[in-house]
């Protein structure tokens, strides 16, 4: 099969090419996921520049941009993926070697969001109560993996990733606006309450699209807005 | 490559960045102490997000709980080879744990009446042995995930320090007291001396030495492999939890959730055999007892599918909806990695390499002991060890699910109360100046140097996963063993023969592997010196040759010395400080 992947590093290149590698698939299972072919082709050139460790899609170091897709290498099938296959780091980061991006300006914005429980103190002999329906709130919201495939598919986070919070921060966000044991969601929302930190979404809704998790921040986004517009 | 080295000081270091390095910086941070935490992944890509089916802790929410009888079944389950003033620590201090995590955001699934759900688990009981416990606290089947990402929050708040994608070479001594740890930035290799009053390790587990594992890439004993160069001494390695139910052929983690809910293994007459090898608690029986009936089960002949290779886990008659909200992440994992939705079809598992219940040997305070002329338990100044690195020991020769979160949190907590204590009353301590930083860089600097060779760091290490997933699998023998012994000695040659293929400085992953594959070896003969000598069957230790377990020779911790290759043993304690004793007893489930 014909494989096109990025290369940039940093000492000898001005910008990132293309390079082509033919791999034989009888070298790897019928069933492979994406990263033992990655895996293969660095046994190949052990210079290639990728992250990746749990290997099952939940640590969120391995997502990459596949023919125009940003997904997670090690839970996308290879049989999934139509030939050749063009593999590129996530876009709209700074490229620090081949697939590798630095993701310092994605953390610093979920950092921005106070992505923190702030709850009515309690001695450590009780719980906070909640009931089973007020927790089911938070499904779809506390899963995030923070591998970026969100915000490096949103046009507002390729041009303001300094400004706009991205969909991944304002998940989080969400999912502490509606933890019934937090208790500053009216301290939140104000913060929040910002035309370019929340209200550059333009729910394009790519997000939601490569999520790997079958996540949906576009949907807490405009829920997170609609809140901010009705003050509570 | 900068030889100038960057110098910083601490208060502690925390190497590693999992649930027990991150609730001990918490501490350490909210207490004003000046803390670095070294992490070579981003802290959430840490390998406690994989931990699935929850944290144990007897809060009595859904069955009559004390923590006594968590102790019982700890020391049980550890096959009485478990420190018990340690379990009895851990036990005791439990609920206090899990309703901590709760108020830092943990969102734990609720029962009815709101509090924590809590489902059953192996080898779990009520009133020291009797019905089955319901004692592991749940967030769905994500409660590693939902912990991991919510202590790192809360380090957020409280501004802990971070150095992201910095790997520790090896440890900064002073004579014998540790003084910090040389690191090494991955985006450009710049070398950091980081010189620290307490230096404590939270690296976790190393199961890629196995073939097939549940563990991430990251899990390559950096931390056993530090102690071990700086001289001190390993303990309990011959002991590998193989849990009984990962992917069959590739190895991901199929949670203990699974029958906690009620899913039975089945081999190929359909018939469900746990049944056979224990007859009272049948599938939710401890996991070495489980492990060995499934490897049994195939070596028979009633495996199932065309190579009969693996048996079946059926959750088909539970509820649809319940699996949809009990063990959601399960269902992702069987349906992409096998295209099977587990409502409808079984699941083929297998036991795969999942811990290490041996490790870096502490005391009550998390400070790491080895052996000297005075003391079989010595206190090393200036170094604590936490979590899966770590052997205090609660876990013995078989660990119980759901108490690996317990134990990080529980010891992630009290090392930062030893070290902040120790701060406290010892304003006065000084950073020693280290003398072994040349020994240190010399060992970088070679494989800087190292010229490429035929040989890989990569065919090396699949070499070695082999020579140890066959010589010390689930069952072991003197002839697996001593033919696993002789297969590691050319291919420790070889490491120091190979040479790298990437010699640039930006995120060299060639020779991070090479360093990563020089603590895994530390392991592998670790591993195969110490079960080559324990000549019975304990816990997760099975010997074909010696298949049962003898307490008037072996009821004692192995201790392993690396740099003398040699072996040494300790007693295990058997007088916890409030309940009274445990006594050895035949282990039926």
């Amino acid at each position: 099969m014909e494989v096109l992947i990025s290369r940039y590093h940093p000492d000898k290149d001005d910008e990132p090419y293309m390079q082509t590698f033919e791999v034989d698939g009888s070298q790897l299972h019928s069933d492979a996921m994406l990263l033992e072919l990655i895996l293969h082709l660095r046994e190949i050139d052990p210079t290639l520049g990728v992250r990746y460790s749990c290997q099952e899609g939940v640590c969120g170091s391995d997502a990459l941009n596949v023919n125009g897709k940003n997904l997670l290498s090690c839970t996308t099938p290879l049989k999934s993926l139509k030939e050749p296959i063009e593999i590129r780091p996530l876009p709209g980061f700074p490229i620090i070697k081949d697939l590798i991006v630095d993701l310092e300006l994605f953390y610093q914005q979920y950092k921005s969001v106070e992505p923190f429980l702030q709850s009515e103190p309690l001695d450590p002999q009780q719980e906070h109560l909640q009931t089973p329906k007020q927790r089911e709130q938070l499904d779809g919201k506390y899963e995030c993996i923070l591998c970026a495939c969100c915000s490096a598919s949103c046009p507002s986070f390729w041009w303001n990733p300094d400004l706009f919070a991205g969909p991944a921060a304002l998940l989080a966000a969400q999912r502490f606006t509606i933890d019934s044991r937090d208790i500053t969601t009216i301290d939140r929302l104000h913060k929040l309450d910002s035309p370019t930190k929340t209200f550059r979404c333009r729910h394009i809704q790519n997000c939601t699209a490569s999520c790997p998790k079958g996540l949906n921040p576009s949907q807490a986004i405009q829920s997170l807005k609609n809140r901010i517009v009705k003050g509570h | 490559m900068s030889e100038s080295l960057l110098e910083y000081d601490f208060d502690v270091i925390i190497i590693g960045a999992g649930g027990a390095g991150l609730r001990a910086a918490l501490l350490l941070t909210e207490q004003g102490h000046k803390v670095a935490v070294v992490s070579k992944v981003f802290p959430t890509r840490s390998h406690t997000v994989a931990a699935q089916g929850g944290i144990n802790a007897a809060l009595a929410n859904v069955t009559p709980d004390k923590w006594e009888w968590h102790m019982y079944d700890t020391i049980k389950g550890s096959d009485y080879l478990g420190d018990q003033d340690a379990i009895e620590f851990m036990c005791s201090e439990a609920a206090e744990i899990v309703r901590e995590l709760e108020h830092f955001g943990v969102p734990f699934s609720r029962l009815n009446n709101g509090k924590i759900y809590q489902r059953a688990f192996g080898g779990q009981s009520q009133n020291y042995g009797e019905s089955q416990a319901h004692r592991t606290c749940a967030a769905a089947d994500r409660t590693g995930h939902a912990i991991l990402h919510s202590l790192y929050q809360q380090n957020l708040r409280s501004g802990t320090h971070f150095f992201d994608e910095h790997y520790a070479i090896d440890l900064l001594k002073s004579g014998e007291q540790v003084c910090g740890a040389v690191v090494m930035n991955l985006h450009d290799s710049q070398l950091k001396r980081l010189n620290a009053k307490h230096t404590l390790l939270a690296t976790g587990g190393a199961g890629q030495v196995f073939r097939t594992n549940t563990n991430a890439a990251i899990n390559s004993g950096d931390g056993l492999g530090m102690v071990a160069r700086a001289g001190f001494t390993l303990q309990d390695m011959e002991f590998w939890q193989f849990h009984p139910t990962g992917v069959a052929g590739k190895g991901m983690l199929i949670s203990e959730a699974v029958r906690g809910e009620g899913g039975i293994l089945r081999n190929s007459n359909g018939e469900a055999f746990m049944e056979r090898y224990a007859p009272r608690v049948k599938d939710l029986a401890s996991r070495d007892v489980v492990a060995r009936a499934i490897s049994i089960e195939v070596t028979e002949g009633r495996g199932c599918g065309p190579n009969k290779d693996y048996v079946l886990l059926d959750i088909s008659h539970l509820d649809g909806d319940l699996v949809r909200q009990r063990l959601p992440g399960i269902r992702d994992i069987s349906m992409t990695f096998l295209g099977k939705d587990p409502i409808e079809e079984p699941i083929p598992v297998f036991p795969t390499c999942h811990y290490m219940m041996g490790g870096i040997p502490t005391n009550l305070q998390a400070q790491v002991v080895t052996p000297d002329h005075n003391s079989e338990q010595a206190v090393v100044d200036g170094l604590y060890a936490i979590g899966e690195c770590a052997c205090v020991s609660v876990h013995g020769a078989n660990r119980l699910g759901g108490n690996s979160l317990l134990d990080i949190v529980v010891f992630g907590r009290k090392a930062a109360q030893s070290i902040d204590a120790e701060l406290k009353a010892n304003t006065r301590r000084k950073i020693s100046e280290a003398d072994n930083l040349e020994v240190i860089l010399a060992r970088f600097h070679r494989w800087q140097l190292a010229q490429t060779t035929d040989d890989s760091i990569a065919r090396i290490k699949k070499d070695l996963q082999t020579v140890m997933e066959q010589g010390c699998g689930v069952f072991r023998d003197l002839d697996s063993m001593q033919t696993a012994l002789d297969k590691l000695l050319p291919i420790e040659e070889r490491l120091m023969e190979v040479g790298l293929n990437d010699h640039s400085d930006v995120f060299n992953l060639d020779r991070l592997a090479a360093l990563e594959l020089e603590n895994l070896l530390i392991v592998a003969f670790a591993t195969v010196q110490s079960a080559l000598a324990r000549q019975e069957s304990r816990g997760a230790h099975s010997r074909v040759d010696f298949p049962e377990r003898d307490d008037s020779d072996w009821l004692k911790h192995t201790l392993y010395s690396h740099r003398l290759r040699r072996l040494s043993y300790k007693k295990v304690n058997l007088t916890p400080q409030h309940h009274a004793p445990f006594e050895p007893k035949k282990r039926v489930y």
